[in-house]
């Protein structure tokens, strides 16, 4: 049933769109995670 | 671990779940009673046990976050009750989504969706007792208590209301329920299914618990600051 | 424990304030149940046991608010605290007066249903309200846990019947199973599981509670 194949295309294209999403977080993370280090790093130069 | 948390984790969650798309939509036959709407099914019973797993994880990391005390668990079981919500709404979105045309109601009391209601308003009380808890250690033992109490609770509840619902008549046609999959296409598109939602919960938790890592080393970084200057 | 608890219930008696309000309360939801229904119809009798129960509910809730709200306002609760006593045995003296509380407010409420619901005067009675006592003691032993994390919460006593009410649905259903069976005067033998499922949820969160109150306490 060719219906079928467009849900399968639209659920999909939902799905790909969540991901990305999934992955953008992930990579804020990352970024947040590398400013952590280098604040830590300033501290300790500091002290 | 990192490796496979940062690379294979995501990557095999996309497939799998393009897999599991491709087999609902595309292969797997329609079920011959229920017609197409029963490809629901296929969602709808995976987000219910991943919504179940995840209360599971929220309940042994607060018995552990009251043991020990670290913070580990403590973010943990908050990610896990944060993606477990998640879950469990989409179930009970996606149940009368299929009971409507199914069986021509949106919603039976059925005891397994009358559980998983209840267990969507105690993961509901769960998150607003963290927003509404001080800051520190205090609101997360609350969250704890809560978690346990639930957990303990949760098989109680399911049992109180099946006794409930085989006393009344049945109104309507209760769900035969379960996996009375025949065809061995079916028994496999479900099994991928659940595989690809297994997976999205790990992924899912894994992300979020970072971030709360990540809230948790800036707030020690911030006090650390404060005490040196 | 016991003077724990003779201080609760002295506190209570003395100035009689929740034991009214928390009758007030009851009366009140029945009343507005009443008007849920029909005088005349058949319903009424049916849903007559969800009433009462539901009344028992908001009143308990009101009344277990209220316990400890006392402490938090005069820090009453670094007192006891400070006492040598073993937290578990503050909670079970805590939900001992709750209980004994709401059992006193039941002995006001269940007249009024019986009244109000057009009920005879039967032995089943006396079965109705020991049922009464299990359940009440099941959100006795529930509430008064989470009111004290309520209580030191932002959001106060708003908190409690969410934190609460999903977690006494089994009691919920049992009390209103078995007292209408026991309305419509049928045995009490008939309705033993639920009556079991009641006793074992006491226990359970008797037991729960008096393990994890600490927790919910620690400052």
């Amino acid at each position: 049933m060719a219906n079928l194949s467009y849900l399968f295309a639209a659920y999909t294209a939902v799905w790909v769109l969540l991901f990305l999403y999934i992955l953008g977080l992930s990579r804020r993370n990352r970024s947040l995670e590398k400013e952590i280090e280098e604040l830590r790093e300033l501290l300790r130069r500091k002290t | 671990m990192r490796r496979f948390a940062d690379t294979i984790l995501p990557a095999a969650t996309f497939v799998v779940m393009v897999a599991a798309l491709y087999m609902v939509f595309v292969y797997v036959p329609s079920d011959r009673e229920q017609g197409i709407i029963q490809r629901v099914f296929y969602f709808h019973v995976p987000l219910a046990i991943m919504g179940f797993v995840a209360f599971g994880t929220v309940a042994v990391a607060s018995i552990l976050f009251l043991w020990r005390g670290t913070r580990v668990w403590d973010r943990l079981a908050h990610s896990a009750a944060e993606v477990g919500m998640v879950f469990c709404s989409l179930v009970l979105i996606t149940g009368p989504i299929w009971a409507r045309p199914a069986w021509g109601t949106w919603w039976t009391w059925d005891a397994r969706l009358t559980t998983t209601l209840i267990l969507w308003l105690i993961y509901a009380a769960y998150l607003m007792l963290r927003s509404v808890s001080g800051p520190g250690d205090q609101g997360a033992r609350y969250a704890a208590v809560l978690g346990i109490v639930g957990a303990v609770d949760i098989p109680i509840i399911n049992r109180s209301v099946y006794w409930w619902r085989t006393i009344h008549p049945a109104v309507l046609v209760t769900r035969t329920g379960g996996t009375g999959l025949s065809d061995p296409r079916m028994q496999a598109t479900f099994g991928i299914c659940f595989l690809a939602f297994f997976l999205l919960f790990l992924l899912l938790l894994k992300v979020r618990n970072e971030s709360f890592r990540l809230r948790d080393a800036l707030d020690e970084l911030h006090q650390q600051a404060l005490t040196s200057s | 424990m016991f003077a724990l608890l003779r201080k609760d219930l002295q506190i209570e008696f003395r100035t009689k304030e929740t034991l009214a309000s928390l009758l007030l309360l009851g009366l009140l939801t029945l009343v507005v149940l009443s008007f849920a229904f029909d005088p005349t119809s058949e319903l009424r009798s049916e849903a007559a046991p969800g009433a009462l129960w539901v009344a028992v509910i908001f009143a308990g809730v009101l009344g277990l608010n209220r316990s400890f709200l006392a402490e938090r306002e005069n820090d009453c609760m670094q007192g006891i605290l400070l006492c040598p006593v073993d937290r578990g045995t503050i909670y079970l003296a805590k939900t001992a007066g709750n209980f004994v509380f709401m059992m006193v407010a039941q002995l006001f409420i269940v007249p009024i249903f019986i009244f109000f619901f057009n009920l005879a005067v039967t032995p089943a009675l006396g079965a109705v309200f020991l049922t009464l006592a299990l359940g009440v003691l099941g959100f006795a032993a529930i509430g008064t846990l989470f009111a004290a994390i309520s209580v030191r919460t932002r959001a106060r006593e708003v908190l409690l019947p969410l934190l609460m009410l999903p977690l006494v649905v089994p009691i919920f259903i049992a009390g209103v199973r078995i007292t209408g069976h026991l309305l419509a005067g049928k045995p009490l033998a008939e309705v033993a599981p639920w009556m079991n499922l009641m006793v074992g949820f006491d226990a359970i969160f008797l037991i729960v509670g008096w393990l994890v109150f600490e927790y919910a306490v620690e400052e």
